[in-house]
C-alpha cells in the first residue's frame, strides 16, 4: 500500500466537514424556500454555495487535497477549463436560438 | 518469446531488478483511472445542468415543489452527505485492514444510498401522479420540456446512485451480494404497484446489475483490498457531489411558496 495517499489526519476533521456541508445545505434551503433573491441572482448564489460544498467534498472526502500536486492541478484545471468552454459556447448559442426562426 | 529473452538479457546486462517507476501522478493506476472516468462523467452532468439552468432562467418555468417536496429533498441530501461520511470511515477501516468494520461502514453507506433511492422514487411517483411526464408539464403548457429535463437529470443521477449501491455491495460482500440483489430485484418487481414506472422499467436496472455483477465476480474473483474500497469511495463521493448541484438547481430554484 505504499502508494495509498496516507497522511496524519484524524477522523475528526471529516465529521467537521460533514457538519459544514449540512449547515451549508440548511442555508441553501432557507434561501430557496424563502425566495430571498430573484431567479438569476438566486442561481448565482446557489451555484457559489454548491461550488463551496463540492470543493469540500473533493478536497476532503475524495482526498484530492492530500494527493500529489501534479494530479490535483491537472484534474482541477482540466475540468474547470471544460466547464468554462461549455459556458462560453453554450449560453451565447442558446441566446441566439431564441431569436432564430421565421418571424 | 524473443521479446522476453531480450528483456531478460537486458536485465541481466544492466543489473536492474524488476522495479516499477514511481507513478507520475503519485497514485496507483486504478485511482487515476477512476479520476479520469469521473472527470468525463462530470462533463455529462455539467452539460445537463447547463441546459436545465438555462431553461429555468429563460422560460416560464413552473414551481411545483411545495414544502413536502423540499423537506423530502433535504432529507435525501442529508442521506447522501451521511453516506459520504460512512464511506470515508469505510476507507479508513480498509486501510487498517479491519475487514469487519470495512464491511459494516460500506453497508451503512449502501443503506443511506438505498434510502435516497426510495425517497426519490416516492417523489417521482408523486409527481407522475400529478400528471408530470417526460413529455408533459401539467402546470404550464408552454413549457413541455420541464418534465423531460427534470426526469433526465434526476433519472441519470438516480441511475448512478443505483449503480453505486450495487458496486459497493460487490466490494463489501462479493458473491454473497448476488442472492441479496436477486431478492431485491424480484421482491421489488412484485411489491411495487404494477402501474408504477418503477415496476415496469426501473426495477430492471437491478436485474442488469445482477448480470454484470455475476459476470465480474465469476470471471475475475478477487479479494477486494483497500485500493478497491478507496476507488469505489471516489465514485460514491462523485455521486454525492453531483447531487450538491442538482438539489439547489432543480428543487430550490422551483419552490412553490
Amino acid at each position: 500500500m505504499h502508494d495509498v495517499a496516507t497522511h496524519d489526519d484524524s477522523k475528526g476533521q471529516y465529521f467537521w466537514v460533514w457538519g459544514a456541508l449540512l449547515v451549508l445545505t440548511g442555508v441553501e434551503v432557507w434561501l430557496g424556500y424563502r425566495q430571498v433573491f430573484e431567479p438569476v441572482r438566486m442561481l448565482e448564489v446557489l451555484l457559489v454555495l454548491s461550488v463551496i460544498k463540492s470543493a469540500l467534498i473533493i478536497g476532503y472526502f475524495m482526498h484530492l487535497k492530500f494527493e500529489k500536486a501534479l494530479m490535483r492541478w491537472l484534474l482541477v484545471i482540466s475540468v474547470t477549463a471544460c466547464f468554462v468552454i461549455m459556458y462560453f459556447f453554450f449560453f451565447p448559442d442558446a441566446d441566439r436560438i431564441i431569436h432564430l426562426g421565421v418571424k | 518469446m524473443a521479446d522476453a529473452t531480450l528483456q531478460h538479457n537486458a536485465a541481466a546486462v544492466h543489473g536492474v531488478g524488476g522495479e516499477y517507476e514511481a507513478p507520475l501522478l503519485g497514485a496507483y493506476s486504478k485511482k487515476v483511472g477512476m479520476w479520469l472516468f469521473l472527470a468525463s462523467d462530470s462533463l455529462t452532468f455539467g452539460a445537463l445542468l447547463f441546459a436545465f439552468s438555462y431553461n429555468r432562467i429563460y422560460s416560464a418555468w413552473p414551481t411545483p415543489f411545495g414544502k413536502e417536496s423540499i423537506i423530502n429533498a433535504t432529507v435525501m441530501t442529508a442521506c447522501l452527505l451521511s453516506s459520504s461520511l460512512t464511506m470515508v470511515l469505510a476507507v479508513f477501516a480498509a486501510q487498517r485492514h479491519d475487514r469487519t468494520w470495512t464491511r459494516n461502514w460500506l453497508l451503512a453507506t449502501m443503506g443511506f444510498g438505498t434510502a435516497f433511492i426510495v425517497l426519490h422514487g416516492m417523489e417521482w411517483t408523486k409527481l407522475m401522479g400529478e400528471g408530470m411526464m417526460p413529455w408533459k408539464n401539467p402546470w404550464a403548457d408552454s413549457v413541455p420540456q420541464f418534465g423531460g429535463t427534470f426526469f433526465t437529470l434526476t433519472g441519470m443521477h438516480m441511475l448512478h446512485v443505483t449503480i453505486g449501491v450495487i458496486y459497493l455491495g460487490v466490494v463489501a460482500l462479493r458473491k454473497w451480494f448476488l442472492p441479496i440483489l436477486a431478492a431485491c430485484w424480484i421482491g421489488g418487481y412484485f411489491l411495487i404497484p404494477s402501474n408504477s414506472f418503477f415496476h415496469q422499467y426501473g426495477i430492471h436496472v437491478l436485474g442488469l446489475g445482477l448480470i454484470v455483477a455475476t459476470v465480474i465476480l465469476f470471471l475475475k474473483p478477487k479479494d477486494y483490498d483497500a485500493h478497491d474500497v478507496e476507488v469505489s469511495g471516489l465514485y460514491w463521493h462523485f455521486v454525492d457531489l453531483v447531487w450538491m448541484f442538482i438539489f439547489p438547481l432543480v428543487y430550490l430554484l422551483s419552490t412553490k411558496v
